[in-house]
């Protein structure tokens, strides 16, 4: 028995070790506040109602994107009845800034968008006044 | 419930079997339409283009339709000449024609500039050995088409194409763009692309970049399933080649020479 | 089950091996990094030569994988009850080999993320899927045999009994994976080199040659190394199968020559000569092209004659020279050759690039380090059992 002190021990480092994700935002202090997203000011309907979109956008994205590519079909009849393009540039972030929106509740939440950001574009990201700053 | 490691074994064995049998039946059935009519069936338009390169000869600096695509579609320029991407481009008559070039030609003609770009075979090859079906062509208008998702860039299909059409992502385009067409999304490193005969414009009833950025009217677009278009009405007045028709693809870009 | 226990059990010589393989290994896995992270254009490639180093390896040691089959067959079928020590060190080639070519496959992909694409999305008119399945299955059946085998010899008891139809199953499928790995280039109506019905057949030929080479050549390295002895009947037996091959596989060369020169069509001659004399100021595969001639009419003399195959001392030689010189061929000219001229005539070269050959070489060394291991294992579990692998009841000791 004279291991306990060592099996103590590494059970105690266990426990800190698997119990960090708690401690650790509580010594951070990240509140309960959540992220503080900057809705569209035109607009006030999504194509899917805003609860649905939260839990289940990524599944729409992916409908959309067979949709288009593979099924040739480019017209979206949203939940109101208003027909949208099924673009991600050209729809989604026509109304929602991908860097106060997107971005915001991805980074709280800590979930990595797929690839979706290598190839398609952020209208964001080309506006000339954005591209003369970024490249002072 | 007590099982022993190989019961467990012999479980998970059975389960996965399982589920592959259904996956292989339906790719099955797939292949049965595939490999048994390997010239593909067009139930709707079949998208074509005439080329006239006595045309497009008379501008021999012009480069519009290279132009249009590349920004139309963010084609990125690398500094590496091994790695460029290109989806329409000129090459030299005798490299396009190598049949129609003789020993003795008319003066410039064997260097001259032929717009060469994907030719939407009616019998892709391309098609034909693309592992995951992300080439395939279109029932509904003809076009090969591209899926960028499911690119696992294994390069098949550009051993398969007999004309050079594919380019593949040897880095990051994004590295090398111009001015980004915010209407059109980059490509990613690792995936084959090639020119798609505009299916974004056609969808909104405008023409292919390349057709509508050509001002010596060289290059006409139209569906060679409607007799009535003015496509088919030029083929019908006109000699016509196509490249290499003998290897049986049945590509859909003529040349008038 | 997996007797792993008897692989971390060795000599300084042991261990000094598993150590340079480990380092080759993490070099090669360094530089995929890098490639992962880059882009395949941190390879030699291009848009006109699109496969190299990786397809043409992989290409290579599918023949080299298939090559089990002319031990096994023999065995099985014909009762050739001199292989009997040798089929164990064939399967655990082949699984080894058959690894080797997955990862060379994986490693040249330009989103391996997105590899599993090919099983979701399943293409059965693309000759990939047969491959993918075929070497899948390969891998499955020698995998297979090899634990059952080494588990039988362990217990100090025969094998079971279904076993000997999935061995039998594993003799046409040999065949079948580097048919299928032949359908890869052959059905391709742009490639005129690649456009030709011997292909497959010579795929074959040169894998029953540098297979069964390379397998004499390991046979004779572990009876230095392991006291493990096949018998010198086995390796006789063996090294006359690489003569036939061998023969075969140049016939086949000498047929496509033929036909490319004799017809003096352009586009049949102009890949041979870019291969062999340089074309339009591309000599880039010159030099594999004209060494692995030579080196096969050079290999090909010392198996012919009796007296020099029976010499172990030039046996090794030829067997070396039959494995390089068909690794040249196969695995460098055969895939690169294609390519040169492009279908617009380009003649674009290609040179591996430095992380090219050491991704390359950390494949190669992972391949090595699974037959190291197996043949460890094997080998320990024989000498424990004080058996051999001849699967014969007669033979079956009782475990000491």
């Amino acid at each position: 028995m004279r291991d306990r002190v060592w099996i103590l021990l590494g059970l105690g480092a266990f426990l800190l070790l698997v119990t960090s994700p708690l401690w650790w935002n509580v010594r951070a202090r990240a509140g309960l506040k959540g992220p503080d997203l900057v809705l569209p000011a035109d607009q006030k309907d999504c194509v899917m109602p805003a609860r649905e979109m939260n839990s289940s956008h990524m599944q729409l994205l992916l409908q959309w994107r067979d949709e288009v590519v593979r099924r040739e079909i480019h017209s979206f009849k949203a939940y109101d009845g208003k027909i949208h393009d099924m673009r991600l540039s050209g729809t989604c972030l026509s109304c929602h800034e991908k860097a106060k929106f997107c971005d915001r509740c991805h980074d709280y939440v800590g979930v990595k968008t797929p690839y979706c950001w290598d190839c398609h574009i952020d209208p964001a990201q080309t506006r000339p006044a954005l591209a003369r700053r970024s490249s002072q | 419930m007590k099982i022993s490691r190989k019961q467990f074994l012999k479980l998970t064995g059975a389960s996965l079997l399982a589920v592959s049998a259904g996956k292989v039946w339906s790719a099955l059935a797939y292949a049965g339409q595939a490999v048994t009519h390997p010239v593909q069936v067009i139930r709707g338009k079949q998208w074509a283009m005439l080329i006239d390169t006595r045309k497009c000869a008379e501008h021999p600096e012009c480069t519009r339709c290279i132009e249009a695509c590349d920004k139309a579609h963010n084609i990125p320029s690398f500094k590496n000449p091994a790695h460029e991407v290109k989806w329409i481009w000129t090459e030299p008559f005798e490299n396009v024609f190598p049949s129609e070039s003789t020993r003795f030609m008319p003066a410039g003609l064997k260097e001259e500039p032929v717009m060469v770009l994907c030719n939407h075979c009616d019998n892709p090859p391309c098609v034909r050995v693309c592992p995951t079906g992300a080439t395939w062509k279109r029932e509904e208008d003809g076009i090969v088409m591209m899926d960028w998702h499911r690119c696992i860039g294994c390069r098949y299909c550009m051993a398969g194409c007999p004309y050079g059409s594919r380019s593949f992502n040897w880095e990051d385009p994004r590295g090398s763009l111009g001015e980004l067409n915010p209407g059109f999304p980059t490509r990613t490193k690792g995936v084959v692309e090639k020119c798609t005969f505009c299916p974004e414009r056609l969808a909104k009833g405008q023409l292919p970049a390349c057709v509508e950025a050509c001002s010596a009217g060289a290059v006409l677009f139209g569906d060679l399933n409607d007799a009535a278009s003015e496509i088919r009405t030029q083929l019908e007045s006109r000699r016509t080649i196509r490249r290499r028709p003998e290897l049986g693809t049945g590509p859909n870009v003529y040349y008038v020479i | 089950m997996f007797m792993l226990e008897k692989a971390v059990v060795g000599g300084q010589r042991y261990w000094s091996w598993i150590g340079t393989l480990i380092g080759v290994i993490a070099v090669g896995f360094f530089f995929y990094l890098r490639q992962f992270n880059y882009g395949l254009g941190i390879t030699g490639l291009s848009r006109n030569v699109t496969w190299g180093l990786y397809i043409g390896q992989f290409t290579f040691l599918v023949g080299v994988a298939a090559s089990a089959v002319m031990v096994v067959l023999p065995y099985y079928l014909h009762n050739h009850k001199e292989f009997g020590r040798m089929t164990i060190l064939g399967e655990c080639l082949a699984v080894s080999a058959v690894t080797t070519c997955i990862l060379f496959i994986l490693v040249d992909l330009g989103q391996p993320m997105r590899a599993l694409n090919i099983i979701i999305y399943a293409r059965p008119n693309s000759m990939m899927f047969w491959d993918m399945v075929s070497l899948g299955g390969y891998w499955v059946l020698n995998a297979v045999i090899t634990l059952v085998s080494l588990h039988a010899v362990q217990e100090g008891v025969a094998p079971p009994a279904w076993i000997k139809p999935v061995i039998l199953l594993s003799i046409p499928w040999a065949i079948s994976i580097h048919t299928v790995t032949a359908f890869l280039y052959s059905g391709l109506p742009g490639r005129p080199f690649w456009l030709t019905a011997i292909l497959a057949p010579r795929f074959l030929a040169s894998a029953f040659a540098s297979g069964p080479a390379l397998l004499i050549l390991l046979c004779m390295l572990i009876r230095r190394l392991g006291g493990y002895d096949v018998g010198r009947k086995a390796i006789n037996d063996v090294a006359i199968i690489v003569t036939y091959a061998m023969t075969v596989n140049v016939f086949f060369l000498l047929m496509e020559l033929f036909t490319s020169f004799y017809s003096q069509i352009p586009t049949l001659m102009e890949h041979f000569e870019n291969m062999y004399v340089g074309v339009g100021g591309n000599y880039s595969l010159v030099p594999w092209g004209q060494s692995s001639v030579v080196m096969m009419a050079g290999a090909l003399v010392l198996l012919l004659i009796p007296q020099t195959r029976r010499n172990e001392r030039t046996l090794v030689v030829a067997c070396i020279l039959t494995f390089i010189s068909l690794w040249a061929d196969k695995g460098i000219c055969l895939v690169v050759g294609g390519f040169i001229p492009s279908p617009l005539g380009a003649m674009t070269g290609y040179v591996p690039t430095l992380p090219e050959l050491c991704i390359g070489a950390g494949v190669w060394a992972i391949g090595a380090l699974m037959v190291t291991v197996f043949y460890k294992v094997a080998l320990s579990t024989a000498v424990a059992a004080h058996a051999d692998f001849t699967h014969d009841p007669a033979t079956v000791k009782e475990a000491a």
